[in-house]
């Protein structure tokens, strides 16, 4: 068998070129962007805040509210205006994914919103959307244990391979393309996302996992410098 | 960020500082903030841009699709503006219905942008009476520091003149692989803008910031374009109740051509 | 009015130590889950928390360290209502026992009429305070009803003429200064009064437009830089230069 080349031209647990900055949105508490490639994700966070309508309220704790969209230009088939069913999903498990690294007793009956658009998408949008959110939490001085890394593992036939872009995505040969997002508590063995589309063996998700704890860490430094960047420039 | 708008207190003081000709910034009434044109924000759209003006920040991306003529206009192709006021760009803004002014910033960036000319649509034909291009136009404000139509204008304008006309496939749906054929059809050296004019108490004055904006009593929005040396006002809408005098209409008409001529300049750098 | 600012100074809880411009040197930008320091020695402070030997930041800020007290100064985010801060508010609502106050937090303020300084009619309410009024008050209460607000002390009350404006909440401390010194300085040189809100909004009434114009830029400069050490000569600086 000929050695399996990515599309991509990258090696197999190569990340593509990775940025990150804070304060990004002026107006917001907290802003980030993150890119991986050609796919682009800002995100915003407004609060803690008000929360209405009041029975919403929770006495013992704010609540996290995130908002994942794909600007229509985003993408090469304009996407319609307004959240879809993907966007609410991708939505919520963003929530879950932040969840577990924030202490949001502080602000009892409150809210904090963050929201993640894509400013232009090659796959890896939930990824991306994750790390700008980690980041503009941490910027908004919301307390939190951790930073959340996020990324992208999967398959391109049988080979695992990390950060898949869109035409990995869409890679058809063989047993096809395997989409295997995961978010975790940075520097533990704690994930927070956890996505699958495709076809993996459950020996292949364990060898998947550990390329994705070193691939997390690279995201990490990423994350880390645009923090410390603020205050040094 | 502030929830809190602009106090009646506040507001005092801008009157009185605007009738002396002051703001806090530094600037003129008739002043912009600085101007930063960011082209091809998006390479998935077929033109984008983004441009902040002070710390006001608007995306725009240009989007074509196949369409069908309207009956009454057979030989034109379609211009659609949209956009939405997104809750990123401003603790102001919510998710959910639009609000009057996430209805009303689209409909002025199309009637400054279609009435200009600028785009000649009759080249946006395919097959006549049957198939044209539909340009879409999305209007996304990032972060709201205040005269966000002006600013959505350039954005618009900028990334219409960065776009291009995708391929066609054989089956006729388009190519997005393969070589764009061209520039869309543009009829216009210059960038048309707009000019909203805001007035508090006696004083009209220019691109305000959001807490300036918030003070005012109205404003009214001037879509310009020019043409072989003359300027023409394509557009217009007063917003807000309290009116404007024939001086100060008289007192805007003399501003327009030096503040196009002005912008115009400003923004051939980002060329 | 002018007694708010040592009020605000002493009474806020993140009122910067006597020795800030020396400490300063020793701060570090720390990021959430960071080891600050490690040794039985060290206590968490404020943004900070203990996992095994190591006290880690639990905020994106400065790490200080005050003798063995180990704090994560915030430099962002939205205004956490404290106990006896003094804050900038507006009048949204008036109710039958007191006014509704926005103070740019989380929970709106409270100010019930007992809390006023003078006794006031029921009937006769916004008189004293109408919806959109601006206020200086302090706050007596936090709790999950929301922020409880008084206006029984020296300084307190309705604002009459001038301006406020917003600064992020957590460079107040910077922009008061060591003892109130930077805030002395900025007042000096304009001659004009100021109320700094622990909650951001900054009340300015001047002698002129230009003086109260030059007193909100100077703040804005130290609000921008409030990282940078020897902030207090850079102002100085900036006051022969503007």
């Amino acid at each position: 068998m000929a050695e399996f080349k990515r599309p991509s031209g990258r090696g197999m647990t190569e990340i593509r070129k990775m940025s990150a900055k804070v304060g990004v949105i002026p107006n917001a508490d907290g802003s980030a962007m993150f890119s991986f490639g050609d796919t682009i994700a800002i995100a915003a966070v407004y609060g803690p805040r008000l929360l209405h309508p009041q029975h919403m309220q929770d006495p013992s704790t704010a609540i996290l509210r995130v908002n994942y969209d794909l600007l229509s230009f985003s993408v090469y088939e304009r996407k319609k205006p307004g959240p879809s069913r993907r966007s609410q999903e991708i939505s919520k498990v963003t929530e879950w994914a932040l969840l577990p690294v924030l202490d949001l007793k502080e602000f009892p009956n409150t809210v904090i919103d963050v929201q993640v658009y894509i400013l232009q998408a090659d796959a890896g949008t939930r990824t991306a959307g994750i790390n700008a959110a980690s980041l503009a939490l941490a910027h908004a001085g919301i307390p939190m244990k951790n930073l959340v890394t996020s990324i992208s593992v999967g398959k391109q036939d049988k080979n695992i391979v990390v950060d898949l872009d869109k035409d990995e995505e869409d890679y058809e040969e063989g047993e096809g393309a395997t989409d295997f997002p995961i978010a975790k508590v940075a520097n533990s063995d704690e994930y927070t996302l956890l996505q699958l589309d495709g076809k993996i063996e459950p020996s292949e998700v364990k060898k998947a996992l550990t390329i994705a704890d070193e691939a997390c860490e690279k995201v990490y430094e990423v994350q880390k410098r645009a923090l410390k960047e603020v205050v040094e420039q | 960020m502030s929830s809190m708008e602009t106090s009646n207190l506040t507001g005092r003081t801008f009157r009185k500082m605007f009738a002396e000709g002051k703001r806090f910034d530094g600037r003129g009434l008739n002043d912009f903030r600085a101007i930063e044109v960011t082209y091809n924000v998006s390479n998935k759209a077929e033109g984008s841009a983004r441009v902040k003006v002070g710390k006001t920040d608007v995306a725009v991306g240009i989007k074509l699709e196949i369409g069908t003529p309207y009956p009454d206009s057979p030989d034109k192709g379609n211009i659609m503006v949209s956009g939405d006021l997104l809750p990123i760009a401003s603790p102001r803004f919510e998710t959910g219905p639009p609000k009057f002014n996430a209805i009303e910033l689209p409909r002025l960036v199309d009637r400054a942008i279609r009435e200009s000319g600028m785009l000649d649509l009759h080249k946006l034909v395919i097959t006549p009476g049957e198939k044209v291009w539909t340009v879409i136009i999305d209007v996304y404000p990032l972060n709201d520091d205040g005269n966000l139509v002006d600013v959505a204008t350039l954005a618009a304008v900028a990334a219409l003149k960065t776009a291009k006309l995708p391929a066609l496939k054989e089956n006729g749906k388009i190519d997005y692989h393969a070589k764009p054929t061209g520039p869309l059809p543009l009829s216009s050296e210059t960038y048309p803008i707009t000019l909203t004019f805001y007035k508090l108490g006696e004083s009209i004055f220019l691109d305000p910031t959001r807490e300036e904006e918030e003070a005012c009593d109205s404003r009214v929005a001037l879509g310009l374009s020019k043409w072989n040396g003359k300027y023409m006002i394509n557009s217009c809408q007063k917003g807000g109740e309290t009116p404007f005098t024939k001086a100060e209409l008289e007192k805007m008409m003399d501003l327009l051509p030096g503040k196009f001529d002005e912008i115009n300049e400003r923004l051939k750098k980002f060329l | 009015m002018k007694n708010t600012i040592n009020e605000a100074q002493e009474l806020g809880d993140s009122a910067e130590s006597p020795s800030i411009e020396e400490t300063v040197k020793k701060r570090r930008v720390v990021i959430p889950g960071e080891v600050i320091v490690s040794g039985e020695d060290y206590l968490p402070g404020d943004g900070a928390r203990r996992v095994g030997a190591d006290v880690l930041a639990c905020k994106f800020g400065l790490a200080e360290e005050a003798g063995r007290v180990v704090k994560v100064l915030a430099l962002t985010g939205a205004f956490v209502p404290r106990r006896n801060n003094v804050v900038i508010g507006r009048v949204t609502n008036i109710t039958f026992n007191g006014w509704v106050v926005d103070i740019d937090a989380a929970q709106s303020g409270f100010l019930p009429i007992d809390e006023s300084p003078r006794f006031i009619n029921k009937n006769e309410m916004d008189q004293f305070l109408a919806i959109g009024d601006v206020i200086v008050a302090k706050i007596w209460s936090v709790n999950v009803r929301g922020v409880d607000l008084s206006l029984k002390s020296k300084g307190l009350g309705k604002i009459e003429g001038g301006f406020i404006f917003r600064v992020i909440p957590n460079r107040v401390p910077r922009i008061i200064g060591k003892e109130g010194s930077m805030i002395t300085l900025i007042k000096d040189k304009t001659g004009c009064d100021i109320t700094v809100g622990q909650n951001g909004w900054i009340w300015i009434q001047g002698p002129t437009t230009d003086a109260e114009i030059k007193a909100r830029r100077a703040i804005e400069f130290i609000a921008d830089k409030a990282y940078i050490t020897g902030l207090t000569e850079k102002m100085e600086e900036w006051f022969t230069q503007n």
